[in-house]
């Protein structure tokens, strides 16, 4: 049997015993509402637009912070890169900065930019920031000397041996880069989103929370995870297979 | 004299800091369009020796000269193959051909320039295609047509093919040797193969390792293609070996001296 059938089948089986056991009485709705009032939870929130306007919400903080990560990201991951200096420095300090979840530091950000969009920005930013700078800086490092003999043998040096070779060549680690540092800031983007203001799927899930309403919580749970899954598998994942592939890993 | 080697040492520091002498007092003259093969057991320091002349490691002491100049860094005029083809994995085969044209000519000539030694090595049908959907002797092939498009005066050769299968080989000499007749380049050839080293070249330099030195210079006196003079080529071989036996009978037991001592 085709692995798509058995996921099919497995899906079938879990929301029919899980719509079966809440029809029954087995649990109180408020515990683990049924899938069908998810589903119509969640198709009020689109017909209704909010859940519409929480995704552009969203979608609008996760691109400007992971593009800031990108950028920055890549810029610090060269820096520590090709200077020793900074290695030693920065370098050092960067793993220590990675492994301290994003969200502890809205409670700083909050108080440097108010509890607004850029709060939560900031988060987005460091949650992706640390981990492409490190991928990054390992791309670099690792470019085959081979190639670097060769361009040099045929006239490139510098800067210009820089951006046609040392940079090409370690794009592979560049989109490893960008698919940990999507997934980072898309769950510092949630976290974030809990604690301030909307419209945002993490700001409706807590309002939906306040107000008792768990299957629209499960409903705004399920976007989360299929996005995750969809941007992670279907896109980044694509991308880097076929990059590994012509890059000859 | 076009190439000229001159009382060529190299030392590396091994891991206990002491001088490890890989190449002592090369001398060598190399003429113009010759095509010189440097032959020799691992370890003998015949690829250091080529990279040096490159311009990508650095001589301990002692002086390469090509046509008067002195060589300290990598350029244009000597154009190198490696054993593997170090083709740039993120462009496909025209661009890495015009990869070292690109900032002395206009995209048109060098696409031009590319497509002529492209056409040498009979790769035409190939340009779009990328390094990894290429065999071992394509790719090969493609680095040596990158290496002439840059019109060196000196294409130098690290083994480039003794990751090939022999027939792949085999096919390759014959293309080297009509390119070498048809551009008339000087040619270094490092090789650990004598029959390789016979059937190209028109100087054998023979190294001996521990350190390297050059142990005799064997001219090739045969007429091209050479695949029908076998007898003279086997004599030539045996010749070579008697100098080679001693080297290799040399690691042998240094070898095993080692283990002894272990």
């Amino acid at each position: 049997m085709k692995p798509i059938y058995k996921r099919i089948i497995f899906f079938v089986a879990i929301i029919g015993l899980w719509e079966l056991g809440a029809r029954l009485g087995l649990w109180a709705e408020i515990i683990l509402p049924a899938p069908s009032s998810v589903f119509t939870s969640l198709y009020n929130g689109f017909e209704n637009m909010t859940l519409v306007y929480d995704l552009i919400g969203s979608f609008r903080r996760l691109f400007i912070g992971l593009a800031i990560a990108l950028i920055l990201g890549t810029s610090i991951g060269v820096l520590i890169a090709k200077s020793k200096t900074a290695d030693d420095t920065i370098g050092s300090t960067l793993l220590a900065f990675q492994s301290v979840p994003s969200i502890v530091w809205l409670p700083l950000a909050m108080m440097w930019f108010g509890l607004n969009d850029k709060a939560v920005i900031f988060v987005v930013v460091l949650g992706g920031t640390f981990v492409m700078a490190l991928n990054v800086r390992t791309g670099i490092k690792n470019v085959s000397p081979l190639y670097i003999k060769a361009a040099q043998t045929m006239g490139s040096r510098g800067l210009d041996l820089f951006i046609r070779v040392v940079f090409p060549a370690s794009i592979p680690y560049f989109v490893t880069g960008s698919r940990l540092a999507w997934a980072f800031a898309w769950r510092a983007l949630i976290a974030g989103e809990l604690l301030t203001t909307g419209p945002g799927l993490g700001y409706t899930l807590r309002y939906a929370s306040d107000f008792g309403n768990m299957s629209m919580v499960i409903g705004v749970m399920i976007i989360i995870g299929v996005i995750g899954a969809v941007v992670d598998q279907l896109i980044f994942q694509r991308i880097e297979k076929s990059v590994a592939r012509r890059w000859g890993l | 004299m076009f190439i000229s080697i001159n009382q060529l040492n190299k030392q590396f520091l091994d891991k206990n800091e002491n001088a490890a002498t890989v190449l002592k007092d090369i001398d060598l003259q190399i003429n113009k369009g010759e095509f010189v093969s440097i032959l020799g057991p691992s370890g003998c320091g015949k690829s250091t020796l080529l990279s040096i002349v490159a311009g990508l490691t650095e001589a301990t002491s002692g002086k390469i000269l090509v046509e008067d100049k002195e060589i300290k860094k990598p350029g244009k005029d000597r154009g190198m193959v490696f054993q593997q083809a170090a083709l740039f994995p993120w462009i496909n085969v025209l661009e890495n051909v015009m990869f070292p044209l690109k900032k002395d000519m206009s995209k048109k000539d060098a696409e031009a320039q590319a497509r002529k030694y492209l056409k040498m090595v009979q790769l035409t049908n190939y340009l779009d295609h990328y390094p990894h959907e290429l065999s071992g002797g394509m790719q090969q092939r493609v680095a040596i047509a990158r290496a002439l498009a840059m019109d060196p005066e000196i294409l130098l050769m690290d083994e480039p093919f003794g990751a090939l299968d022999e027939q792949t080989r085999t096919r390759l000499h014959g293309q080297l040797e009509e390119i070498w007749m048809e551009t008339k380049k000087t040619v270094m050839f490092v090789t650990h193969s004598i029959s390789e080293s016979i059937k190209l070249s028109d100087r054998i330099i023979v190294m001996g390792t521990r350190p390297g030195t050059v142990l005799t210079d064997i001219k090739v006196d045969l007429p091209r293609p050479r695949d029908a003079y076998k007898t003279e080529m086997v004599e030539i071989e045996n010749h070579i070996m008697s100098y080679l036996k001693k080297e290799i009978d040399k690691v042998i037991s240094e070898e095993q001296n080692h283990e002894a001592n272990i």
